[in-house]
């Protein structure tokens, strides 16, 4: 959220007098609601770790296979063999043992080889932000001294990657495809929305119609419809695209309907007259005058929508219907996870959920809070 | 009234046809159909007779002709009670579906009845006492509740089942009662199966429809109406669910229509599919990356149709609780 500050005119200097602006009263009241600061907070240190720097959090690079087939998570060891407490944790190495009857694998702890697990390490090349090569990581044991090393917080994969590293790629692609549909969604809605209220008459009828048409329409059934046409052949990029424009185009029409509410009330100010006999043109007077006057609201809903979409990009990957293996987002890894076989057997692969679950939760704290700030004005 | 009932259902009408002709063509939008891709798995196995195969099939489905022809016949062969036959499965696609819709009606009406029988009391509750200890317990559970995806709490119910209870709970039924006919024993275990779905739904759904509940009651409780009620003398019991609830929860009726019945069946459908119900959902998605044309439009019919019948019902509803409500 972008918090405009106005600077008060100096006022005379015996008796100061407070006047904010409306954007500085929401910023007040923003932030004496705790529940709503945390959400945010949580967001943006998601955002940033997830979007910017997950090379950086993860202790391997992301196609980083490794012999530890579906291993389960390594334990972090402060006290080893003989009591000896170490202040730096360490972790055994892992021997891998092969039930021939069961075909089932068990790894044991090697206690005789001790690997301690530092931070800030060399490891795994990778370009920060595309750009900035970079070989260091958070956290992981020295790969070069060591190579048979291995810490997996969360367990490994079934090509023996390490599934932390695997949900921290994940998120990128999950949070910024929330992010990406919604301003999409803002766009067409805002646009389509402003225009039925303003012009009114037959586009108005048109966009209307539209609206409830694409209301009456189950939407997680259109959405898995929509993003099974999308061509199995396409490169794993354009689906990615193809399924954000999928997303909004579904999502727009309640935007749509709440800003034309907004807008047929905003069209009939004395500011909106003077413009007009100033001479602006219609385009002007939709997107400069008439608009901003709709985006408290907007920015509510929008907020309370993310999660939505986020959550529906991970339920139609996890069906299979949208993104695909090669990419790596938090539905591609629900669909290695949520068969009753993963959870049997690999079931720290649900180590997901939770990150997921704590996405949606900010976000709705953080869209609740708005909701409460963007009217200072109130008593609630 | 009879009037605005008819008017709805055509209405209703005219937007199946909608969505069904919408629908076949974004099934029809991937290139290929159904049979190339059998085709390709037929010549990976070397089947020399393929082509042959495959040239009949595509006339017995029609597949031949024209994407108009297709969809008219089809359309019209549904209004007779003809839904197509499905090419995965090579059988009507009414003798697949007919169970799931039902399954999808009983589930969809329990569900609904442990959300409302749950939300209510404890909205007014949290209402009436505002501010003490439960109210702010029930709200914490709410918000959490109201952010909670079905079909990821279900993924976490199940690992909780596999793990911990040692059950697998997958299923509406147990193996020896799953072709088996109606009777006491079998509905017995069909309860026995349904209460983590009615969990579930009752954790998801229970949420936003009680914080609803609570500020509506908290606007009626403050209007002269129930002061003058109580003024005369009247319980509070009386006071809160005859003269405050019965105003409050109208509001409520509103949103069954538009939120809670598509809530419960497309997000219900997620939670089928992680659970493995034999609800129409799970049929729909794997119809759909088959695609098996008829019974992909098909079952995107049953649920649009669902939906619509459940919005008239709550309108009506909504008429006979508040008979302020002008029919239109």
């Amino acid at each position: 959220m972008t918090v405009v500050e106005q600077t008060t005119p100096a006022a005379p200097a015996k008796q100061k007098q407070v006047s904010q602006s409306y954007w500085a009263l929401v910023w007040w009241k923003f932030k004496r609601n705790r529940i709503a600061v945390l959400g945010g907070i949580l967001l943006l240190s998601f955002y940033f770790g997830f979007v910017f720097i997950p090379e950086f959090l993860s202790p391997y690079e992301l196609n980083h296979t490794s012999d530890f087939v579906e291993a389960p998570p390594t334990k972090l060891h402060f006290i080893d063999t003989e009591g000896k407490f170490h202040l730096q944790p360490f972790v055994y190495g892992m021997e891998r043992k092969l039930d021939f009857k069961t075909r089932a694998r068990t790894y044991v702890e090697d206690t005789t080889r001790m690997y301690p697990i530092s931070l800030f390490i060399h490891g795994d090349e990778y370009k920060l932000l595309g750009f900035i090569p970079s070989d260091l990581h958070l956290y992981g044991v020295d790969q070069k001294a060591n190579p048979e090393a291995i810490v997996l917080i969360m367990g490994a994969d079934a090509l023996g990657r390490d599934w932390f590293t695997r949900i921290l790629y994940g998120g990128r692609l999950s949070l910024m495809i929330g992010l990406i549909g919604q301003v999409m969604t803002i766009i067409f809605g805002m646009t389509l929305g402003v225009m039925s209220g303003y012009y009114g008459g037959m586009i108005d009828q048109v966009i209307q119609r539209t609206t409830e048409f694409l209301n009456a329409f189950p939407d997680i059934p259109l959405f898995m419809a929509l993003a099974a046409a999308i061509p199995t052949f396409w490169s794993p990029i354009a689906v990615y695209f193809m399924l954000t424009i999928i997303l909004s185009f579904v999502r727009w029409g309640g935007l749509a309907r709440q800003v034309r509410g907004l807008i047929l009330s905003l069209r009939e100010r004395e500011y909106v007259l003077a413009a007009k006999s100033a001479g602006a043109s219609d385009a002007r007077i939709m997107f400069r005058h008439l608009l901003p006057g709709t985006m408290s609201h907007v920015i509510v809903i929008a907020t309370l929508a993310i999660p939505g979409m986020i959550l529906s990009e991970t339920a139609l990957s996890w069906l299979g219907l949208g993104l695909r293996a090669p990419l790596t987002s938090w539905g591609v890894l629900l669909q290695d996870a949520a068969t009753v076989r993963a959870i049997h057997t690999t079931p720290w692969e649900l180590w997901t959920v939770p990150f997921i679950l704590v996405t949606i939760l900010a976000y709705n704290m953080l869209g609740d809070g708005l909701r409460d700030a963007l009217d200072p004005y109130g008593t609630r | 009234m009879v009037n605005y009932i008819i008017r709805r259902i055509l209405y209703a009408v005219i937007m199946i046809v909608l969505v069904s002709f919408v629908s076949f063509v974004i099934i029809k939008l991937p290139p290929g159909d159904f049979l190339t891709q059998k085709l390709a798995q037929l010549r990976a196995r070397g089947d020399r007779s393929a082509e042959g195969q495959i040239e009949t099939y595509r006339k017995r489905y029609n597949l031949d002709k024209p994407f108009m022809w297709q969809y008219s016949t089809w359309a019209w062969n549904f209004i007779q009670g003809d839904f197509g036959e499905s090419f995965e499965y090579e059988r009507p696609v009414s003798e697949m579906l007919g169970e799931r819709v039902t399954m999808t009606i009983i589930l969809s009406v329990a569900t609904l009845i442990v959300v409302w029988i749950l939300a209510i009391p404890l909205g007014v509750y949290s209402a009436v006492k505002q501010y003490s200890m439960g109210d702010q317990i029930i709200t914490t559970i709410s918000f959490l509740g109201l952010g909670m995806p079905g079909f990821l709490l279900a993924l976490l119910v199940l690992y909780f089942a596999i793990t911990v209870l040692n059950v697998e709970a997958t299923g509406l039924f147990s193996k020896d009662y799953i072709d088996a006919p109606w009777s006491w024993a079998r509905v017995g275990d069909l309860i026995n199966h349904l209460w983590i779905p009615a969990f579930i739904s009752a954790v998801t759904g229970t949420g936003g429809l009680t914080r609803i509940m609570r500020g509506n009651l908290l606007d009626t409780l403050g209007q002269p109406f129930v002061e003058a009620a109580r003024a005369r003398g009247l319980a509070n019991g009386t006071v809160i669910w005859k003269h405050a609830v019965r105003i409050a929860i109208n509001p409520l009726i509103v949103i069954l229509g538009s939120e809670a019945i598509p809530g419960i069946i497309t997000g219900g459908g997620l939670v089928s599919i992680v659970l493995n119900l034999p609800t129409i959902t799970p049929l729909f998605v794997d119809s759909l990356r088959k695609l098996d044309m008829y019974m992909a439009g098909t079952c995107i019919v049953f649920i649009t149709m669902l939906l619509l019948v459940g919005n008239l019902l709550a309108d009506l509803a909504l008429a006979w609780a508040d008979p302020r409500i002008r029919l239109d």
